[in-house]
């Protein structure tokens, strides 16, 4: 959101094609999500990913928006996101009342892939807005500009989800889940995942290989004392500081055990899973 | 209470590790010390006793000795406050006298004196510095198990995803679900080194399940030799060569590890080592060795093993094969419907299930109808563990029939519960129940009667809160931060501060002749929760101990928390003795106040009868439906064993029973969630509360505190 708020106070850099994608992110399938979506796009059907953190949402939806020729617009919510800071406001400039549009309007006007990451966050009344969206109508009314925008056929609105969250708080309201289909994500299978890490980081297959197989095991302690085991994100960390250099059992300290726990003893043991394999 | 004295132990070693990073950080001034020792201490010091005094006394020391104190400080006011008074007192001499380890280990000796004989003793011990300074200096640097006993059972779960225990014994072995080992070991100088060799020790007894070590009836072929014992010596030394070098392939740490600490392999065994890297090695490769080295002398064991009890493991190992086998198939067959209900068109017959797998690495591709499908993580870990038992999955537990040897317990047989008005007259509530096997409902099955809880002794609670009372302050603390969150409140008519944004916007829309809003303001608020929650405490005699113990204690500090937070919230307890006699005992109603009779009532849970999960819930959930709330939340905590007398309900029945009143309630609109404390982990739980969230607690000993925070996680 801060990046699009800077971008908001800027009203002449509201150019949507800033945010079309140049170069082809890459992107390792791992089941049929990128026939899925491109189906659900040609439908126009709006999409939920859902999926523990780090496993590659954000990078398909990149990917996606690449494959698709569109321009990603991405808002990360948060519990002080107000609907207008999605659709837009009156701004005044140069001692003149501007409308700018908010990331929402501007993804719909210009076409785009609008990626609302985390949608959890932001509150009920604030998840509202899209419902217009993410149904049949396709409208984003804009009440302050009287305005009733319509989604051309390239716009594709995007939540992310992760339902590791326990909390009943924040829970997706039926409503809003049931407007979109759903395209499950988990850590990759652990030749594709050696893969991804081989290739982000440029790392030796043979450590990839082993980072995985520690990643796999921390995966192992979810619910006994971890909510969460590594993500490949983790796992790309690791390679990357052992490209610069750093040995693998402090790279796997840094990157992994301590990104997954507080508890000295949960800390230990999981230092101890990498030096099984490191 | 022996768990948070651990965890927290430990917590203080590694911030004591750390502080060697740190020395040349300024030390903290009386003053700031005096206000740190303030809030450890607290429930110690009074109006004659202050931490200045002894802010003086570590005021000189180094900065990095000084985070020590305080670090232990906490640790050891954990307990009880008084310890970290003591302690802290001491604190300076111990230094001088015994270095900073030797104080660590002064202090921890202190606190096993605790948990065993009370606080009397445990200050003695600590005021007795120069007597322990003299045995000390005798002994070496030990390292008992219980200090590392959690880390490195979670170490050998993240190796293959089964749990083994780790429990003290004067014979060291492995049934393959615990291993026993010595309850200290001081056999090097130096700590780290004894813990590398328990490290080894746990590693290698891992490796005999891991691996299979009893993955064939090993009694037949020892009673062929003369001398079986000297077979079962010989065999045990041929698989720890066998174990390394298959550890060497894929754990190359692990290996390591187990080579450094025994001596060089005498000639005749190194080709043996070489035999053993193979892939498929298996403890029939070491059978057949046995023939060819039975008559040699023996080598001297490894340092790190163990004896072997073939029998034992092999009884473990079949019942939990047993227990797997029934918790697949159950799995599968959900699994099977639900790949069904997606199928495209209507194909005859049900999904045919197929699979590979590997030994070496568990990893597995499962197929259905030839392609491949991500099974459900419980699915995951069972195929798991089971490669383990044989090497690989064998066929037959992929088929839809069914295990053969799964004898279905014969279903609850009889009429119903008894006209309604009978049971009404006796005030009773009748409810229906889920069979499974007739996927529907036994009408009226149940006969559910609720009582007020009887009350225990009035001055537990207050001995819970005295024990707690640090605990309890924070917790307090921390829910009153929930509580507390501060929510800005943008666009009021008035408030605390301007709301940038809307004043702008006001300013946009006066210019554009739009009629500007007058809400211009910020205001901090409390946010509203309106949350109801249902905490259900299971009273079943299976409880009965040291779980009932923590179960009571977990109520105490969840109230605490509770109090602080401001939930409105009930407690009701369940048993019962068949299903004409459901028990709901009420502890707290959503109308009582934390008072005198909730904390007598408190007291009073104690385990009764049976469990009967079902019932409860349903009637449970019915009494939170009723209260107004925004967010309701059904909590159970239980010992995940559904479990009635003579009708049935042990078993899948009352699994699937429980599973569905879960379903009910969660489809009423209610956010059920089940704390389990199982101590065996039952591998049915996932199944059974699929449909709620729940957590494990595998140490009854870290409830009460867990529970608390599971509760503020649920609802922040
Ligand atoms: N399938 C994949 N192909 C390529 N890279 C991947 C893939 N999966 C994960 N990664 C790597 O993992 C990193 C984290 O992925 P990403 O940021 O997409 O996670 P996410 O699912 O969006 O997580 P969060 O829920 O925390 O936002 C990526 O930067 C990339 O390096
Ligand atoms: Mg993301």
């Amino acid at each position: 959101m801060r990046t699009e708020m800077n971008d908001l106070h800027d009203a002449r850099r509201l150019n949507a094609d800033l945010d079309r994608i140049e170069t082809e992110p890459y992107y390792e399938p791992v089941g049929g999500e990128v026939a899925l979506f491109e189906a659900a796009w040609a439908s126009r059907v709006p999409v939920l990913l859902k999926g523990p953190t780090g496993c590659g949402k954000t990078r398909f939806v990149e990917h996606m928006a690449w494959r698709l020729a569109r321009p990603l617009v991405t808002v990360s919510c948060h519990d002080d996101l107000t609907a207008s800071d999605l659709v837009g406001r009156y701004l005044i400039v140069d001692d003149q009342t501007v409308w700018v549009d908010g990331p929402l309007a501007r993804a719909v006007r210009s076409g785009s892939i609008c990626y609302l990451d985390e949608i959890v966050e932001a509150r009920k009344d604030t998840t509202v807005v899209i419902h217009p969206l993410a149904d049949s109508r396709r409208i984003l009314p804009m009440e302050k500009r009287g305005e009733l925008l319509r989604a051309p056929p390239e716009f594709m609105l995007i939540l992310s989800y992760n339902p590791g969250y326990q909390s009943v708080l924040k829970e997706l309201k039926h409503s809003t889940r049931q407007r979109f289909v759903a395209i499950e994500f988990d850590y990759p299978r652990p030749d594709l995942e050696a893969r991804i890490v081989l290739t982000e980081t440029g790392i030796d297959a043979a450590t990839a290989g082993r980072l995985v197989k520690f990643a796999a095991m921390t995966r192992n302690l979810k619910g006994s004392g971890l909510d969460e085991g590594a993500s490949t994100r983790l796992l790309v960390h690791a390679a990357q500081l052992m490209q610069r250099g750093v040995a693998a059992r402090p790279a796997c300290t840094a990157a992994v055990s301590l990104a997954l726990s507080d508890d000295p003893e949960m800390l230990a043991a999981i230092d101890e899973l990498a030096s099984a394999v490191f | 209470m022996n768990w948070p004295l651990q965890c927290s132990r430990s917590a203080s070693r590694s911030l004591h590790g750390q502080s060697h990073n740190v020395t040349k950080r300024t030390p903290l001034s009386q003053q700031e010390l005096e206000e740190k020792l303030d809030d450890i201490l607290v429930a110690a010091l009074s109006s004659r006793r202050s931490a200045a005094a002894i802010a003086a006394g570590i005021a000189p020391l180094s900065r990095a000795q000084q985070d020590f104190v305080l670090s232990w400080a906490q640790v050891a006011a954990h307990n009880v406050a008084e310890l970290g008074y003591q302690f802290t007192a001491q604190a300076p001499q111990a230094l001088a006298l015994l270095g900073q380890p030797g104080t660590e280990k002064w202090l921890l000796r202190a606190l096993d004196v605790y948990d065993k004989q009370g606080l009397y003793p445990a200050c003695a011990a600590l005021k007795d510095l120069v007597g322990y300074k003299r045995g000390s200096d005798a002994a070496g640097e030990g390292v008992a198990l219980a200090g590392v006993a959690r880390v490195l059972e979670l170490f050998l779960r993240g190796l293959s995803g089964r749990r083994l225990l780790l429990e003290a014994a004067d014979d060291t072995w492995t049934d393959t679900e615990i291993i026993y080992l010595p309850g200290r070991i001081a056999r090097y100088p130096a700590r780290e080194q004894n813990f590398r060799l328990y490290k080894a020790i746990a590693v290698h007894h891992w490796a005999q399940a891991r691996y299979g070590s009893f993955n064939i009836e090993l009694g037949p072929v020892l009673a062929d030799y003369p001398v079986p014992e000297r077979a079962l010596a010989w065999l045990n030394l041929l698989e720890a060569i066998r174990l390394e070098a298959r550890m060497g392939r894929g754990f190359a740490g692990l290996a390591a590890l187990l080579a450094a600490l025994r001596p060089e392999l005498p000639a005749s065994l190194v080709p043996v080592h070489g035999r053993f890297l193979r892939a498929d090695s298996s403890v029939a490769d070491s059978v057949l060795l046995l023939r060819e080295f039975y008559s040699l002398p023996l080598p001297e064991p490894f340092p790190y093993m163990g004896s072997l009890h073939p029998q034992r493991a092999a009884q473990v190992r079949g019942e939990r094969i047993a227990k797997e086998r029934r918790a697949l198939y159950t799995e599968l067959t959900q699994l099977r419907l639900k790949l069904q209900a997606g199928r495209a068109e209507a194909q005859e017959g049900e999904p045919e299930l197929d699979a590979e797998s590997s030994l070496e690495t568990l990893e597995f591709e499962l197929q259905a109808d030839g392609e491949a499908v991500a099974p459900p993580e419980e699915v995951a870990k069972l195929l798991r563990s089971i490669i383990q038992d044989f090497g690989e999955i064998p066929e037959e537990y992929l088929l839809a029939s069914g295990p053969g040897a799964y004898a279905a317990e014969a279903p609850p047989q009889g009429e119903s519960a008894g006209g309604p008005a009978e049971t009404r007259a006796a005030g009773g509530r009748l409810y229906d129940e889920w069979d499974f096997r007739r996927r529907d409902y036994r009408k009226d099955w149940c006969v559910l009667f609720e009582s007020e809880a009887l009350a225990g002794d009035p001055a537990y609670v207050a001995a819970v809160r005295a024990r707690y009372a640090g605990r309890i302050a924070q917790l307090r603390r921390r829910f009153e931060a929930l509580r507390g969150e501060n929510r800005l409140a943008r666009r009021q008519h008035e408030g605390d501060d301007i709301d940038f944004d809307a004043a702008v916007e006001a300013h946009a829309d006066r210019r554009s002749g739009i009629e500007p809003s007058e809400r211009l303001f910020v205001q901090r608020r409390r946010s509203e929760r309106n949350i109801a929650v249902m905490f259900m405490v299971d009273m079943s005699g299976s409880t009965k101990g040291w779980i009932n113990a923590c179960e009571r204690e977990a109520l105490v500090l969840l109230c605490e928390a509770l109090e602080a937070l401001g939930d409105r919230y009930a407690i009701y307890g369940f048993s019962g003795w068949t299903r004409k006699r459901c028990e709901i005992y009420r502890i707290k109603t959503f109308d009582d106040s934390y008072d005198e009779a909730v904390r007598g009532r408190i007291a009073g849970v104690e385990p009764r009868d049976y469990t009967r999960m079902g019932v409860a819930i349903r009637h449970l959930a019915g009494i939170l439906n009723q209260v107004e709330a925004k967010t309701r939340i059904l909590f159970t905590l239980s010992d995940g064993k559904p479990d009635d007398f003579h009708d049935g309900y042990r078993g899948e029945y009352g699994i699937e029973d429980t599973r569905q009143a879960l379903i009910e309630a969660r489809r009423s609109g209610i956010h059920p969630f089940c704390v389990t404390i199982d101590e065996e982990a039952r591998d049915y739980l996932p199944h059974m509360y699929g449909p709620a969230s729940w957590v494990l607690i595998d140490d009854a000993g870290q409830l009460p505190l867990k529970t608390a925070e599971v509760y503020r996680r649920l609802t922040s």
